[in-house]
């Protein structure tokens, strides 16, 4: 080849500030021409110092912080971090609270998956999925809203219950959001999962093999679009799910390969019609009764430690907990899913198109507010 | 040889020059051709401003619609100068070169993008006598000057120095060598059912029978499939969503126009409108018969006429068909773009080589074997 001809691979930094990398995430990718040979993601522009705050303020206080680990998923964390709490101090919390927190968690997750698909959708191209997405997350927002008065940094659940009793105004709203969701999800099909493109451009690409899936700790929608059926709602069910009825969503590979990104974003579709399923549940069979336990202004924990793991809508939220009899934690360690599903990222985009680098990253769909804490 | 455009302007400024007492046809035919062509340009210029600051409003309006949202409203009746006043906006900005660009080619860049959006227009005929030039090879020009867009891109992505614009400007390197080829086959196509390689001619070809002697009736099936693979191929070369690959904003950021910004940004923006407006121009003119059409310039009744256009109200009637076939397609490619989701360098390549070409051959050839039989 004559030495004009010679050509080279050119690092490109896709990020910090670049439209599809979910905020801050900084990928330096080695392209030859549109090929991808190899990417090495780079975190911590999000960095907080969220476990080390949690060690200084006392259990109460830290229960604000969680919104701002998966800001997508608030009442997620926050039931994550309430029950790991309880545990670890013994505290007896009303049935009615559980089922309200179950509520809230579910209907979080719907949110966070509408925003999945709207987001997953502009990454392929597709501008009108993003809109449809936000405007039945309104619906959702304006029922946190009653239920708490955030519409962002939801705070509902509390250390012994939640923050108020559930209305039925707030019941109804829900009950017609969800009527409505049904509905709008056939829709959803129709614009996206089904169209050709789409299928195109997300069947067979950034394939994860199951037992890479374990290897690397994938949980959520992740490793279930992969044909793992697990999830920390059937496995270790914890507030209120060994009594509801819901299926365990997996992919199977039904437009190309099984764990290619169409499946995991399948299965999140799928898991939305799942959430509304156990809403409607919950919504039935409320129970009565007091909506928060007496818990002392100033919680002491007795010297103990816990590891409880939730299900939140990326994957495993787990609270490691070491307390020492006093009001604050002596460890809070944090296991932020989007973390441990980021990391497959550099070994499933090798030899793939420019393209697909942001499909994939879209399709695990990580949040760097968690990944970073 | 009809009257063409700047004869018409001509005509006009002779009068015009009589009233004032000087005699225009007095001066030399150069002057008068260069000047009427210039009067013509400019018109269609203004036009070409007209109608992109008119289709941006339209797309941010029916983007709202498709997304269940209001789009703009605020600036004037339904917020229809808005585009006028984000023109005025971005022209006003201050002008920004990056210091690693090339600062000459980075000015030439949109420049020769919009040159080569417009030039086709001199050939577009609104109708018989509304055309700038009639000349015999316009199918020609009109692709020739379609594919000057193309280098200036390249150039943008290229002179920007910046790695997402260069991988615009490749991409539509890339993007080009593919749908050249079957926009030229479902072109031919036409040329041999017509025999010409003038639009006016092609048009003229088309008169007759309401809408049944169009081209995609007449030469049906042929002619029928080359039009899907004409504007097909043309969304790849408007830079259209699903073919947005040299601008996906998903990946490259802002692809080839990454880097620019006020008045130069303009001009990409203006060109992309005027390449929308050029390609739909043309599936109109080549396979949904121009100026004939749906709006009917005689009124006739068993043998009876009763009223008959003149040449006036013809002309305009037929501009009239022409631009609403023309807006119709555009609407179309608005209601793509905020439908699909956009397809991989990969997958065009694909569809434009293996998919277009193939099935524009087959039509050539059908044309053509449909020509012989008498």
């Amino acid at each position: 080849m004559p030495e004009a001809l010679k050509t080279d691979e050119i690092l490109v930094n896709m990020g910090p500030q670049h439209p599809s990398t979910h905020g801050v995430l900084r990928v330096l990718l080695k392209t030859d021409g549109e090929w991808v040979r190899e990417i090495y993601p780079y975190i911590g522009y999000l960095h907080r110092c969220k476990e080390k705050i949690g060690e200084n303020v006392t259990y109460v206080q830290f229960t604000p912080y969680t919104d701002r680990l998966d800001y997508l998923a608030a009442m997620n964390n926050n039931v994550g971090w309430v029950i790991a709490v309880e545990r670890l101090a013994g505290i007896e919390v009303p049935p009615r609270a559980t089922w309200l927190r179950v509520l809230a968690a579910e209907l979080n997750r719907i949110a966070s998956h509408l925003l999945s698909f709207g987001t997953f959708g502009m990454e392929t191209g597709a501008f009108t999925p993003f809109f449809y997405g936000f405007r039945e997350r309104e619906g959702i927002l304006s029922v946190f809203e009653k239920m708490c008065g955030a519409r962002l940094t939801y705070h509902y659940a509390r250390i012994g219950g939640v923050m108020r009793d559930l209305t039925a105004e707030i019941a109804a709203e829900t009950r017609t959001f969800l009527d409505d969701m049904e509905h709008r999800w056939v829709e959803y099909n129709a614009l996206l999962s089904d169209n050709e493109i789409f299928v195109r451009r997300s069947a067979n690409v950034g394939i994860i093999s199951p037992d890479r899936a374990i290897a690397y700790g994938l949980t959520g929608p992740s490793l279930r679009g992969s044909g793992i059926a697990h999830d920390i709602r059937r496995a270790e069910p914890y507030a209120c799910y060994d009594q509801l009825d819901f299926r365990v969503c997996i992919g199977r590979g039904l437009r190309g390969t099984i764990g290619d990104s169409w499946d995991r974003y399948w299965v999140r579709m799928l898991e939305i019609l799942e959430s509304v399923k156990i809403c409607r549940q919950v919504l039935d069979g409320l129970p009565e009764g007091p909506y928060r336990a007496k818990v002392p202004r100033d919680l002491k924990v007795p010297a103990n430690e816990i590891y409880f793991r939730s299900e939140a809508p990326r994957g495993e939220l787990a609270f490691y907990l070491i307390s020492d009899g006093t009001n604050k934690p002596w460890r809070c360690r944090i296991r932020g899913p989007s973390f441990c599903n980021l990391s497959i990222v550099s070994e499933i985009i090798r030899n793939c198109l420019v393209a697909d680098v942001v499909v994939i990253i879209g399709s695990i769909d990580v949040v760097m507010g968690e990944v970073d804490r | 040889m009809t009257l063409n455009l700047v004869d018409i302007i001509n005509q006009v400024l002779e009068w015009a020059s009589g009233l004032v007492g000087l005699r225009y046809a007095a001066l030399p035919e150069l002057v008068r051709t260069a000047s009427g062509m210039l009067i013509a340009c400019a018109g269609l210029l203004g036009y070409v401003a007209v109608l992109a600051i008119f289709f941006i409003w339209a797309e941010r309006r029916v983007a709202g619609r498709i997304q269940s949202r209001q789009g703009p409203n605020r600036v004037g009746p339904q917020g229809i100068l808005q585009s006028l006043a984000d023109g005025i906006k971005l022209l006003i900005k201050e002008d920004i070169i990056p210091d690693t660009a090339h600062p000459l080619l980075f000015r030439l860049a949109p420049m020769l993008v919009f040159m080569g959006a417009f030039a086709p227009f001199v050939v577009l005929p609104f109708s018989e006598n509304l055309v700038v030039s009639n000349m015999s090879l316009g199918v020609y020009y009109a692709l020739s000057f379609a594919a000057l867009e193309v280098i200036g891109v390249i150039m943008a992505g290229w002179a920007s120095n910046n790695k997402w614009s260069l991988y615009g400007g490749m991409r539509l390197a890339a993007q080009m060598m593919s749908y050249e080829i079957p926009i030229g086959l479902s072109i031919l196509t036409i040329v041999v059912l017509t025999g010409s390689l003038n639009l006016s001619h092609i048009v003229s070809d088309q008169q007759g029978a309401w809408i049944f002697r169009w081209n995609i009736f007449r030469g049906f099936p042929w002619a029928f499939f080359a039009m899907f693979i004409f504007y097909i191929a043309g969304l790849a070369s408007s830079k259209r969503t699903p073919f947005d690959l040299p601008e996906a904003e998903s990946e490259l950021v802002a692809g080839y126009h990454t880097e620019y910004s006020g008045i130069r940004f303009v001009m990409f923006m203006l060109s992309e409108y005027t390449t929308m407006y050029v390609i739909s121009a043309l599936t109109a003119i080549l396979f949904l018969g121009g100026w004939h059409g749906p709006l009917p310039r005689t009124v006739a009744w068993d043998g009876q006429i009763y009223w008959q256009a003149g040449p006036v109200a013809g002309n305009l009637i037929g501009a009239a068909n022409v631009i609403g076939k023309t807006f119709f397609l555009m609407f179309v490619m608005l209601w793509f773009r905020w439908t699909f989701p956009r397809v991989r360098i990969d997958q065009i390549i694909y569809v434009c080589m293996k998919m277009l070409v193939p099935f524009g051959i087959v039509t050539l050839v059908g044309a053509a074997a449909w020509a012989l039989i008498p």
